[in-house]
């Protein structure tokens, strides 16, 4: 079993990527043609480096469940990209960046690998405008800049609420003009079903054809797996329907260690929860904090009153008014990171000043700034977003405060990693948020479109690279070979099982099930005897699944039911995995927050001295695994509380 | 509510599809249209029948991946919204919905109510983009935009490639959804240098997989769920004729 040693270049940081850069190892032109290289994911990691790769001369074989490579979650994040540029003349800096990832992340990230983020987050702007990126201009045509939480700077760039959209879109076009070029050959509607090992590397992936059915063996000399995250394991996330963690645990199974599970991330400004039928839930951008003010009532009869819908939040007067987070945090307000916002929500509510009819709200009003700024301003800010919440709650937003709640958004966990985004196997890579690299405990916001397309555009093209140097003597090979044989008949046997079962119950009940055992035990907040419970909860509905579920038609043939119960599967399993990593962590710290771990005023009281390492997990068997550390060290970055007040 | 489903149903590519009547009661007003459909698929897995098939992601209008034809309306009754940010308070109780796929011959269904639209990514691949590799791009601000035209390009930008413009049209035709692409290009000088290979290439290929043309009706504005207009549809014609003349 490979070793954990994650590679940091020597040398100063500020210059460890240059050094990195500099000295690694070439492949020439004619030997890339005959280099393949599997890409799974075309969210923006996986079509970025798709298309460098591309560009460079490999072959590039790219595989995505959806229907074409523009459907990727990516798509929808909505607020905005960071990069230093430091336009606004602010005081921004590489430093500060990297600064404020580190410090958002709670000290539980890796400084080399956040520097380098930091560092390239400046090219991805120039990349993306080159691209044709339509990002928001002023008048003088100078790209324009917001701020976001977690720092004190603005260096977000957006494309009105659709960043995510416009920047998948410019990877999408650079990826289809090498599906022209032909370096390039996409596989739509095809799900990984597992990954082939062959004398201790990755040399390929099985993959299922959705529309056929049929299973298919593809080789490459190199697998990357850029699948996203696993936040749907909680059933109600902001994640789109398809979005899975099988990619991740599969190659987990195959020897790819998994790093910080319970790293989760719940983001604060989501419509809320209203009914069983419920089928996801939808984010209101961070950058909404910008100009709206989150609020409930100082009065719990008030709070009652809107509950029971006796009481508008416009007739409760300025005085009985309660900013929480402007009152907890003069210093970043309304701006602090999602974390912290998503505690103090949920620390209000459960206090009883909840509002909306479950009791589960807080307001987030626009009354004042558009008092101060004008309605139009507000609506060419944030008009599609107010236009989305009205849509779904039938609510005008602009005569009345929107209600929002935290929901289950981003994953900073997942599949660890080298500095070289290389996984514990040979030969793999795991990049955007199907890595657990850059983010610590706790993600900024704008930082995961910066990530994704940092690893995708600018790092994977050379660390991709210098792995294949070592491979330009081993041929192609045929995909008849046993390593390809067992793979497939294993997963062809999980089928078969799957299609054997006969249960009574669909894939979606026992998602649901799932999904309410995480949010209850491992969700915002998380107790000792709760993550045992919830342990025991998983078992014994992961038992359950595979007795009594019931999946309809037949494996050879477009089977939607099929493709949700080999994800639910998997879910099942990582879900256990995630709260063991959980009960592990005896502290509290970004999104991982432990009752028993708390400071006087309940924020995070982390543990520095017992907890400053990633826990990486290797797969022993079925809720076996075993736990590797990797020590942080922090050279650059003095580790301190972290304080937003 | 109490609500009568008459849902296209087709077995596969080459198959004959048919309607099939579904009667469905206790649905909330406030679920989307898609929840609905799921509560459906949900009593069909308990009855052992199969559920229906159709396409759908993010649930957050954005991906652009749900494409159903409800009521004889892209999107179905509401305006500016895609399928699953449809609510079933825009419908009455005792409502009969009919459900099918998107109709162009260039989009052959798949299943049910699932269809291919891989030949919009055809479209794109013919030149959909700025030919610039990954690496050495100039800086950002030397490329200066003015707001205007920033505001025009982005408003272009922001289609989502879900095909219910050549679901509206009586010639299934493609020429909002490729016009967006066009006019997004066509307004920033990133896209100058390639403007004229650009349009000649992506209505060559529009035209060669077999989307209709454009008639003036307008019913691809009427039904786009992102507001394109169709004045781009006019900035291509104009981009096309300079490209063909100049």
């Amino acid at each position: 079993m490979a070793e954990l040693n994650s590679k940091i270049p020597k040398g100063p940081l500020t210059s460890k990527w240059t050094h990195y850069k500099d000295h690694q190892n070439l492949v020439n032109p004619s030997n890339k043609r005959k280099l393949d290289i599997i890409i799974v994911g075309t969210g923006l990691a996986g079509s970025a480096a798709a298309a460098s790769l591309g560009e460079m001369g490999f072959n590039v074989k790219i595989f995505c469940y959806q229907d074409s490579p523009r459907r990727a979650h990516s798509i929808a994040a909505q607020g905005g990209i960071n990069a230093a540029k430091n336009y606004p003349n602010d005081g921004d800096s590489i430093y500060r960046l990297f600064y404020d990832t580190i410090k958002g992340g709670d000290y539980r990230a890796r400084e080399a690998n956040v520097y380098r983020l930091a560092e390239v987050s400046n090219n991805i702007i120039d990349q993306c405008v080159a691209q044709g990126v339509p990002f928001a201009r002023e008048y003088g045509g100078s790209l324009e800049n917001r701020s976001f939480g977690g720092a004190q700077v603005s260096r977000t760039f957006f494309a009105r609420g659709q960043t995510g959209q416009q920047l998948l879109l410019g990877s999408y076009g650079a990826l289809s003009r090498q599906i022209k070029l032909g370096t390039v050959k996409l596989y739509n509607r095809h799900e990984m079903m597992d990954v082939v090992i062959v004398d201790g590397k990755a040399r390929g992936i099985i993959a299922r054809d959705l529309i056929t059915g049929k299973l298919e063996r593809h080789f490459g000399h190199a697998v990357i797996v850029a699948t996203g995250g696993y936040g749907n394991v909680f059933y109600l996330s902001t994640n789109a329907m398809g979005s899975n963690t099988s990619a991740i645990w599969q190659i987990f199974k195959k020897g790819a260690w998994f790093a910080n599970p319970c790293f989760t991330q719940i983001h604060p400004t989501c419509i809320p929860v209203h009914g069983d039928y419920q089928s996801k839930l939808t984010l209101m951008s961070e950058s909404l904090r910008n100009d709206g003010r989150i609020w409930v009532p100082k009065r719990k009869e008030d709070a009652e009153a809107h509950r029971n819908g006796k009481l508008k939040a416009n007739d409760i007067p300025e005085e009985n008014r309660d900013y929480f987070l402007e009152r907890r945090y003069p210093a970043f307000g309304n701006l602090v990171p999602r974390d912290v916002a998503s505690r103090a929500a949920k620390e209000r509510c459960d206090a009883g000043y909840g509002v909306g009819s479950t009791g589960l709200a807080v307001f987030l009003d626009f009354r004042e700034s558009i008092g101060r700024l004008g309605k139009n301003v507000i609506e060419e800010r944030y008009g599609n977003l107010f236009q989305m919440y009205e849509k779904i709650v039938d609510e005008n937003p602009y005569v009345n405060p929107m209600m929002i709640y935290p929901a289950v958004h981003y994953t900073m966990g997942g599949t660890w990693v080298d500095y070289e985004l290389q996984t514990t196997v040979t030969g793999l890579f795991a990049a955007g948020e199907a890595n657990f690299s850059d983010h610590g405990a706790n993600r900024l916001g704008a930082s995961a479109l910066m990530q994704g397309l940092a690893d995708g555009y600018f790092v994977l093209p050379y660390t991709v690279q210098n792995y294949l140097a070592g491979e330009i003597r081993v041929a192609r090979m045929p995909t008849d070979k046993a390593e390809f044989d067992e793979a497939e008949k294993a997963v062809q046997a999980r089928l078969d099982k799957l299609m054997g079962i006969h249960g009574t119950r669909s894939v979606d009940h026992f998602h649901k099930e799932l999904g309410k055992i995480m949010w209850e035990f491992v969700g915002m907040a998380r107790n000792e005897a709760g993550l045992k419970k919830a342990i025991e909860l998983i078992r014994q509905l992961r038992d359950d699944f595979w007795k009594d579920v019931k999946i309809p038609g037949t494996m050879n043939e477009l089977n939607i039911e099929l493709e949700k119960a080999n994800r639910v599967a998997d879910f099942l399993e990582l879900g256990e995995l995630l709260a063991f990593d959980a009960l592990n962590r005896n502290e509290s710290c970004g999104g991982h927050f432990r009752e028993e771990y708390q400071t006087e005023e309940g924020e995070c009281k982390r543990n520095d001295e017992d907890f400053k390492y990633v826990a990486a997990w290797e797969y022993v068997s079925e809720g076996q695994f075993k736990l590797h550390k990797e020590d942080l060290a922090y050279e650059e970055i003095e580790v301190k509380q972290r304080v937003y007040k | 509510m109490k609500l009568t489903l008459k849902i296209w149903r087709q077995k596969d590519a080459k198959s004959t599809g048919k309607f099939v009547t579904y009667p469905l009661d206790n649905i909330s007003p406030n679920c989307s249209f898609l929840e609905m459909l799921d509560i459906l698929n949900e009593q069909l897995i308990r009855k052992n029948e199969e559920p229906v098939v159709f396409d759908h992601d993010c649930r957050e209008g954005i991906c652009g991946m749900c494409s159903l034809y409800i009521n004889g309306r892209p999107h179905g009754p509401d305006d500016a919204v895609t399928v699953c940010q449809l609510h079933m308070r825009k419908f009455s109780d005792g409502d009969t919905i009919v459900v099918e796929p998107w109709r162009a011959k260039p989009f052959p269904v798949v299943r049910d109510l699932m269809v291919d639209r891989s030949a919009f990514d055809r479209i794109i691949q013919e030149g959909g983009y700025i030919s610039v590799n990954t690496g050495g791009a100039a800086e950002a601000n030397n490329i200066l935009v003015g707001k205007e035209n920033a505001e025009l390009a982005m408003d272009a930008a922001a289609c989502i490639g879900c095909g219910a413009c050549v679901a509206a049209c009586k010639n299934a035709s493609a020429m909002l959804f490729v016009s967006a692409k066009i006019s997004q290009f066509a307004l920033l000088p990133q896209g100058q240098v390639e403007a004229k290979q650009r349009v000649k290439k992506m209505v060559r290929m529009m035209d060669e997989l077999g989307f209709g043309n454009c008639t003036n009706t307008y019913a691809c504005e009427a039904e786009c769920p992102k507001l394109i207009s169709r004045s781009n549809i006019a900035r291509m014609n104009r981009e096309f004729m300079c490209a063909k003349v100049i």
